[in-house]
C-alpha cells in the first residue's frame, strides 16, 4: 500500500510543482526541476531508515515521547524551501512520511502547519505565499492517508521570522514550514 | 479625554486599549467636548498586563519634511491675541500644519503694536510689502464657562479681500484639534482641496517582540494605542466613517481578522475560519468587508459582513487572491493574484464576475490602492529589486515611481488624495514615508525607537 500512496503523491507533486511569487534578483538562484522521478524512489529508501525501531510504534513506558525524541525523525519539524517554490524537495519528504504515519495510528493527535516566507515584498502577498506552502504539506499528509480534521494549515507569512537577518542565509531559514502537535502551540 | 485598558476578553496575549478622544469641533462655531463614558477593568492583573501596560507611554512620531512643492503660497500667520492661554498655541499648530503640507511658507511676523486681530482694519499694503499672498489673524478670549473661543480671518493679501473666518469655542485640551480646523479652512480655500489636518492614521509599532496598534492626528501628535500584543498586527483598514478599525492579528497563532471599535474598544472577531483570514477591505459603505480566506484551499476573496455573517465567495482562481480594495464608487475590487503566473493587480466586479488585469510592467506589483476619485492606482511595484511605492493613471496608463526608497509597503491615500502614505526602511529602521502624487512633497515620520509599519490614512472627519 505505502508505495501506490508514494507514487499518488509524487505524481501530485509533479503536477503541482510550479513557481511560488517569493521573489529574488534574476538568476541568483537556480530552480530546481520539480519532485517527479526521483523523489518517490528516494522517498522509498530514506523511509525506511527513518524507522528508529522504537518511536513509531507508539508511547514508550516511561520514555521520550516519540515526538521529542531527537534520535527519531517524528522531532524533525521543519521544511524548508528553494526560493521561488513551495514543493517540498525530497529530502524533506521522509519527515512528513513518518508524521503521516504517525497521525494515522493517533488519530486523536491534531497538528497545525504553520508556512512562513522571507521578508521580502508585501505583507499580505507572504500570508497568501506561507498559506501555499502550508497546504502543501497538508495535501502531502493528506494523500498519505491523514484526515482532514487532524490538520490545519495557516500561515504566519513574513511575520515571525526565525532568522533575524537581513540576507539570503536569513531567508533560507524563514521561507519554512513547522509542523506542530496540539500542545505546542 | 478618557483612556481605560480593558482586556479583550480571553485573550491572554492582547491588550485592548478603549479609544474615546473626544471628536474635535462638531461645527464652524462650537465645539463641544464630548463626555466621556468609563467602562469598568474587567481583568486581572497578571503578567501580561504589567509588561504590556507600563510601555504603553507616548513615544511619539516625529515628522521631518524632506522635500517642500515648488510654489509655496506664502502666508504670514499673526499669533493670536491672547493665545499664551491656550498652549502651545493655536498659530505655532497652523503654520507648521501648512508648512507641512509643502503648499506654504510661513512668512516671520515681527511683534505688532497695536496687535492685529480678526477685528481689524488690515493695512494690505505693509502685508505685501512682507511678501505676503495670505494673512491669518485672530484672537483667543477666555469665557465665563471656563472655555474659550477662538476667532480668526483669513485674507487675500493679493486681492484685498477678506476670504471669511470661523469662532469656535473649546475646552483647553482642544487646542490641536482647533488648530487643525483652521489650517483645514485656510488650506481648502486657498487650494480649492479639502485639508486632511483634522484626520487620523493609524500604523502598528514594533518594540522587541511587542506590536502595538497606534492612532494618532495626521500630524503625529496625540498618539494613543488601540491594541498592544506580543504577536504581529498587520493591515489596519478604516471603516468609511472613521469609527472602526478592521485588522488581522496573529494572536491565536494564525491571521484572524478582527473589527475593534474605536469608540468603546470592543473588538469583534469577523473571520477565523480554519486556514488564513486575512486582508480585511472596507466597502465604501461600510456594510462589508472584503477579505482573503483560506477556508476552502489557496486564499481566496471572499465579502462577509462586519459581525462575521454573510460569507460570500467571490473568486474562483486556484492561485493566490488577496489584496483586495474597493474602488470609491463601490463598482469594483481590485486585488492582487498570481493566476497570470506573477502577482499583478487585477480588478473584478464587486458583486462578482470576471476579472482583468490592470498591471502589466514588471513581475512584481502588489498592494492595490484606488486614489479617492478613482482616477488612480497606487501600488508597490518591485524593479531591479527594488520596491516602491508607483502610482498608475487609470485612463492614460501613465506609470510614476514616487519614491526613492527601496523597502517600500502598504501605500495608503490620503483622503483628499494629495498625499501617500507608506512604510519603508531607512537606516535598517521600519519608518513611515509619505509623498504627494506629485513626487515633489515628501516627508518622514519617525519614532525614537522601534520600528513603524503597516500604515492607514483615516477618512475625513465627520
Amino acid at each position: 500500500m505505502r508505495p501506490i500512496l508514494i507514487l499518488v503523491l509524487t505524481a501530485m507533486l509533479a503536477a503541482c510543482a510550479g513557481a511560488s511569487r517569493e521573489q529574488s534578483p534574476a538568476g541568483v538562484e537556480e530552480r530546481s526541476p520539480g519532485a517527479a522521478g526521483a523523489g518517490g524512489a528516494q522517498s522509498q529508501a530514506v523511509q525506511g531508515a527513518g524507522v528508529s525501531g522504537t518511536a513509531l510504534g507508539g508511547q514508550q513506558a516511561g520514555g521520550l515521547s516519540p515526538l521529542k525524541d531527537p534520535n527519531n525523525i517524528l522531532s524533525k519539524r521543519s521544511i524548508y524551501y528553494d526560493f521561488d517554490k513551495y514543493d517540498v524537495k525530497d529530502e524533506y519528504k521522509p519527515i512528513i512520511e513518518a508524521h503521516a504515519k504517525y497521525l494515522r495510528e493517533h488519530p486523536e493527535a491534531k497538528m497545525l502547519i504553520q508556512g512562513n516566507t522571507d521578508e521580502r515584498g508585501s505583507r499580505e502577498y507572504n500570508v497568501a505565499l506561507g498559506q501555499r506552502r502550508a497546504d502543501g504539506v497538508k495535501n502531502m499528509l493528506k494523500l498519505l492517508g491523514v484526515r482532514d480534521d487532524q490538520v490545519e494549515a495557516v500561515s504566519l507569512g513574513e511575520e515571525k521570522p526565525k532568522a533575524q537577518g537581513h540576507d539570503e542565509e536569513a531567508y533560507a531559514q524563514n521561507r519554512r514550514c513547522d509542523m506542530l502537535y496540539q500542545g505546542e502551540y | 479625554m478618557s483612556r481605560s485598558l480593558s482586556f479583550g476578553g480571553d485573550k491572554r496575549r492582547v491588550m485592548v486599549v478603549r479609544y474615546n478622544r473626544p471628536s474635535p469641533i462638531a461645527t464652524f462655531v462650537s465645539m463641544q467636548k464630548r463626555s466621556c463614558r468609563l467602562i469598568p477593568f474587567l481583568a486581572s492583573l497578571f503578567a501580561a498586563f504589567v509588561l504590556l501596560a507600563a510601555p504603553l507611554a507616548r513615544a511619539q512620531l516625529s515628522i521631518e519634511i524632506t522635500g517642500a512643492g515648488a510654489n509655496r503660497i506664502p502666508i504670514a500667520i499673526v499669533p493670536f491675541a491672547g493665545e499664551a492661554a491656550l498652549p502651545p498655541g493655536v498659530t505655532s499648530i497652523v503654520r507648521a500644519d501648512l508648512e507641512r503640507s509643502g503648499l506654504f511658507r510661513g512668512i516671520e511676523v515681527p511683534t505688532l503694536i497695536p496687535h492685529p486681530t480678526e477685528a481689524s482694519t488690515v493695512d494690505y499694503a505693509e502685508w505685501r510689502a512682507r511678501l505676503a499672498d495670505a494673512l491669518v489673524l485672530g484672537s483667543v478670549a477666555a469665557r465665563p464657562d471656563g472655555r474659550f473661543e477662538v476667532r480668526f480671518r483669513l485674507y487675500d493679501v493679493v486681492k484685498q479681500t477678506s476670504l471669511g473666518g470661523v469662532a469656535y469655542t473649546l475646552a483647553k485640551d482642544q487646542v490641536r484639534a482647533t488648530a487643525h480646523r483652521i489650517s483645514d479652512y485656510v488650506y481648502e480655500k486657498l487650494t480649492g482641496q479639502r485639508g486632511v489636518f483634522s484626520t487620523r492614521i493609524a500604523y502598528v509599532v514594533k518594540r522587541g517582540n511587542r506590536y502595538e496598534l497606534q492612532i494618532a492626528d495626521a500630524d503625529g501628535a496625540d498618539e494613543e494605542p488601540a491594541l498592544a500584543s506580543f504577536e504581529p498586527i498587520i493591515s489596519p483598514a478604516w471603516s468609511p466613517d472613521g469609527k472602526r478599525l478592521a485588522y488581522v492579528s496573529f494572536e491565536n497563532k494564525k491571521p484572524v481578522v478582527y473589527v475593534h471599535s474605536l469608540i468603546n474598544g470592543k473588538r469583534r472577531v469577523v473571520a477565523n475560519f480554519k486556514g488564513s483570514n486575512s486582508a480585511p477591505a472596507w466597502s465604501p459603505d461600510g456594510s462589508k468587508l472584503a477579505v482573503s480566506l483560506s477556508k476552502d484551499g489557496g486564499s481566496q476573496l471572499f465579502l462577509i459582513n462586519p459581525d462575521g455573517s454573510g460569507v460570500q465567495r467571490l473568486t474562483n482562481s486556484g492561485a493566490i487572491d488577496t489584496e483586495p480594495r474597493f474602488s470609491p464608487d463601490g463598482q469594483w475590487i481590485y486585488f492582487t493574484s498570481d493566476r497570470g503566473g506573477s502577482p499583478q493587480i487585477y480588478r473584478m466586479p464587486a458583486a462578482g464576475g470576471p476579472a482583468q488585469r490592470i498591471t502589466f510592467n514588471g513581475n512584481y506589483n502588489v498592494s492595490p490602492r484606488i486614489s479617492p476619485d478613482g482616477k488612480s492606482l497606487a501600488y508597490i511595484a518591485r524593479s531591479d529589486g527594488k520596491f516602491q511605492v508607483t502610482l498608475l493613471d487609470l485612463d492614460s496608463q501613465q506609470t510614476q515611481v514616487l519614491t526613492d526608497s527601496d523597502r517600500d509597503e502598504s501605500p495608503s491615500f490620503a483622503p483628499n488624495g494629495r498625499m501617500i502614505l507608506y512604510a519603508t526602511i531607512v537606516g535598517g529602521r521600519g519608518i513611515l514615508s509619505a509623498v504627494s502624487v506629485d513626487g515633489a512633497v515628501r516627508q518622514r515620520l519617525t519614532v525614537t525607537d522601534g520600528d513603524v509599519r503597516e500604515p492607514a490614512w483615516g477618512p475625513f472627519q465627520q
